[in-house]
């Protein structure tokens, strides 16, 4: 069979069981849109490339499938840079095709030539420059391979145009992936797992500490069954937030520099953690001398540089967070707790339970926002956030149920990544609920892709707490720069519900709190276009507790 | 901090060298020397890197490496009994008064001229590295007028 270069890469892309891309076009991607023209991939036009990138990012976190989003050369290819170092930094599986100028105009300077290969070097997990038509097939399949298996991660694909209108003989290549440099991590140390068995039978006042790869490979179940069946209290990480039901009575919630009391305080005088797809990021250890002073720990990871990068470790265990934590299970017999460690857990828990005072001003909380949002929702829509004092309220205070429920940007701390991420969710789940709960800072950042998300009919619910700040720079300057408010007022700001309506949206504004209620049925009733909610809100409202930074998990400031 | 060895194989592809380098640079580990050439194998090439850092880092740095598509295989020689080799070139000043010196310092190190100036000579030696620091400390007082080392290579002795 005769196809040019880009027709190959949709025949690959349909072997790989891409249905949906989200991208941009331009001049040197043409032959790749020109392909598309007549393709049954659905193809969703953004307004920006970054939309493109979160878009798919969003996706993936939904699915579990990789995200694939598409650019042009030069400025498309750069516009997918924050989007691609997002994806690097939570592990999530994506490809990325970007446009390149022929390869006879390479190194030349030519008309939107960009080195991304070069420019995306340290956030993919790994990158290709196609230079012959030949290559395409072997390299797409070898892209989606590495971006899927072990430790995901964003890979790039650059596509320079001249191998894309090339005509070549095409044969399906069915040989499996064969990288002599990258292989994908099969099995664990039986022997370790033994170890760790031993630590949790003694242990009497363990905790689980579960993050992202407990989500990345889907085990959930696993991490249930073995919190059930010795009775230990879960805490999880921002990106582990849904992998624990926040209403289990083992639950802690989150931990680290926003968490909750008792879950710091239970990392504080545990005697063993249990730290499953994990990284032992700063914002969760606090000052790292101070971390779990009186722990054993034991790590399963399947990235075997993250054992004892940050923090030593007892007993390591490389590999699939399902399969170690299913053999983990296997060699225990269900037991009760030991001694008075719940009961403790439960007196931090009644003592310092999480709440939020009552407006000065007679004003909406944020916190209250999101806690009606979860009453409106049971905890089965999906929650995307932008970043900011935002992003930290709905992970306090939105009850999660299910994992792939909360998408945010953990690791990069991407402002303007909830909205598009929304729309990569809703494509994904056409029959879920997808709400971002975002900032007035944030949500400014890709407003743009309300173009999108009219286009395409996406019910999402964008909720702009809107406090007219940058709400968490505000509150680092008023707690460590003696209120010196530098630069974050923005309440020179568009009016949202015109802003909505300007787009083909729907627009909402909320000033008291008795009106959340209705705005939130109305908006969720709506199936057909995107709502904004401009929730007015207090202006000065923080986020507690808070561990100051350089404090150690166990001194928090507020929220007591 | 201690000097450690490593022969990392990789791909011999575009672009891996960056790879590898913008890896050290990303995560702060500092590269002494770095050489890298074709094997028996003309599609793998060999990269000896000796960088410093106590067990942990290097522990880090080979873990980090590992990530790396391209890398194949990282084996520390430090510690392995290997045969480590590094070549230097030496313009150094040599009128006729010293140039009979010299030439016995050459000798000694079994070094060898290599161009004859009119008031200078150019000297290539072999060996390992505390040779070479060792020559470069013995020409240095007739004064140095360039130098270039190769950085190291290294190979661990016998079948293994």
């Amino acid at each position: 069979m005769k196809l040019k270069g880009a027709e190959i890469l949709l025949e690959c892309l349909k072997e790989e069981g891409v249905d949906t891309i989200f991208g941009y076009p331009g001049g040197q991607i043409l032959p790749v849109y020109d392909a598309l023209y007549s393709s049954d991939i659905r193809h969703i036009l953004v307004r920006h490339e970054q939309g493109a990138a979160h878009a798919a990012d969003g996706y993936a976190r939904a699915t579990g499938k990789v995200g694939v989003c598409v650019s042009t050369s030069g400025p498309g290819a750069t516009n997918l840079v924050t989007g691609i170092a997002t994806a690097y930094m939570d592990s999530i599986p994506m490809v990325c095709f970007t446009g390149q100028v022929g390869t006879a105009f390479i190194g030349k300077d030519a008309f939107q030539e960009a080195d991304i290969t070069g420019i995306t070097l340290p956030i993919t997990k790994h990158n290709y420059l196609i230079e012959r038509t030949e290559d395409v097939a072997a390299i797409v399949k070898e892209a989606f391979y590495v971006a899927r298996t072990n430790r995901p991660g964003p890979v790039v694909v650059d596509l320079p145009k001249d191998v894309m209108e090339r005509v070549i003989e095409y044969e399906p290549v069915q040989a499996d992936v064969n990288t002599r440099g990258y292989r994908v991590m099969r099995g664990f140390n039986a022997g370790q797992v033994i170890s760790a068995v031993e630590l949790i039978k003694n242990a009497k006042r363990p905790v689980i500490y579960a993050g992202g790869g407990v989500i990345a490979s889907n085990a959930a179940p696993e991490l249930k069954q073995l919190a059930e069946r010795r009775k230990i209290p879960v805490t999880t990480t921002l990106m582990g937030m849904g992998s624990f039901p926040s209403l289990h009575y083992l639950s802690l919630g989150m931990l680290g520099m926003h968490g909750t009391r008792y879950a710091n305080y239970a990392m504080g005088e545990s005697d063993l953690i249990i730290a499953a797809g994990v990284r032992f990021d700063d914002r969760v250890t606090a000052k790292i001398d101070g971390f779990a002073p009186k722990a054993k720990i034991i790590h399963i990871d399947i990235d075997a540089a993250e054992i004892g990068k940050n923090v030593n470790i007892n007993v390591p265990i490389v590999g699939d967070v399902k399969e170690v934590l299913q053999s983990i299970n296997q060699r225990l017999e269900a037991a009760e707790a030991v001694g008075e460690w719940l009961a403790t857990i439960d007196r931090w828990k009644d003592e310092f339970p999480m709440v939020f005072p009552e407006s000065a001003e007679g004003r909406i909380m944020p916190q209250d926002v999101v806690e009606r949002i979860y009453q409106h929702t049971q905890g089965e829509a999906i929650i995307t956030t932008e970043v900011g004092q935002n992003q930290m309220w709905a992970a306090q205070f939105y009850k999660f149920k299910h994992p792939r429920s909360f998408i945010s940007s953990g690791g990069l701390g991407t402002m303007g990544y909830g909205f598009p991420a929304a729309i990569g969710a809703q494509i994904a789940c056409p029959d879920k609920k997808v709400i971002d709960i975002a900032g007035d800072g944030s949500i400014q950042m890709n407003i743009q892709e309300l173009g999108t998300a009219v286009q395409y009919k996406l019910p999402v619910v964008i909720c702009i707490l809107n406090n007219q700040y940058l709400g968490m720079v505000r509150q680092w300057q008023a707690l460590f720069y003696e209120k010196r408010y530098s630069f974050v007022d923005i309440s020179h700001q568009p009016d949202f519900v015109k802003l909505a309506e300007a787009y083909g949206a729907i627009g909402i504004r909320v000033t008291k709190a008795e009106e959340i209620d209705e705005a939130l049925s109305r908006a969720l009733a709506v199936t057909d276009r995107p709502v904004i909610i401009d929730f007015l809100v207090e202006r000065e409202a923080d986020v507690f507790p808070m561990v100051p930074p350089g404090g150690t998990l166990g001194n928090m400031l507020g929220g007591d | 901090m201690k000097k450690h060895t490593l022969a990392v194989i990789v791909e011999n592809k575009p672009g891996v060298l960056t790879r590898v380098a913008t890896l050290f640079r990303r995560r702060g580990y500092n590269i002494d020397s770095l050489t890298v050439g074709t094997t028996e194998n003309p599609s793998i090439s060999r990269m000896t890197i000796v960088v410093q850092g106590d067990d942990s880092v290097i522990e880090q740095v080979t873990k980090q490496l590992y990530k790396l598509v391209d890398v194949i295989k990282i084996i520390d020689v430090t510690n392995e009994k290997a045969v480590d080799r590094e070549l230097v070139l030496i313009k150094v000043k040599a009128d006729n008064t010293v140039r009979a010196e010299i030439v016995q310092i050459v000798d000694i190190f079994r070094a060898r001229i290599v161009d004859i100036g009119r008031s200078s000579l150019i000297i290539e030696a072999t060996g390992d590295s505390t040779k070479i620091d060792a020559i470069e400390a013995s020409l240095s007082p007739f004064g140095i007028m360039e130098l270039v080392r190769t950085g190291k290579v290294s190979m661990v002795r016998g079948t293994k």
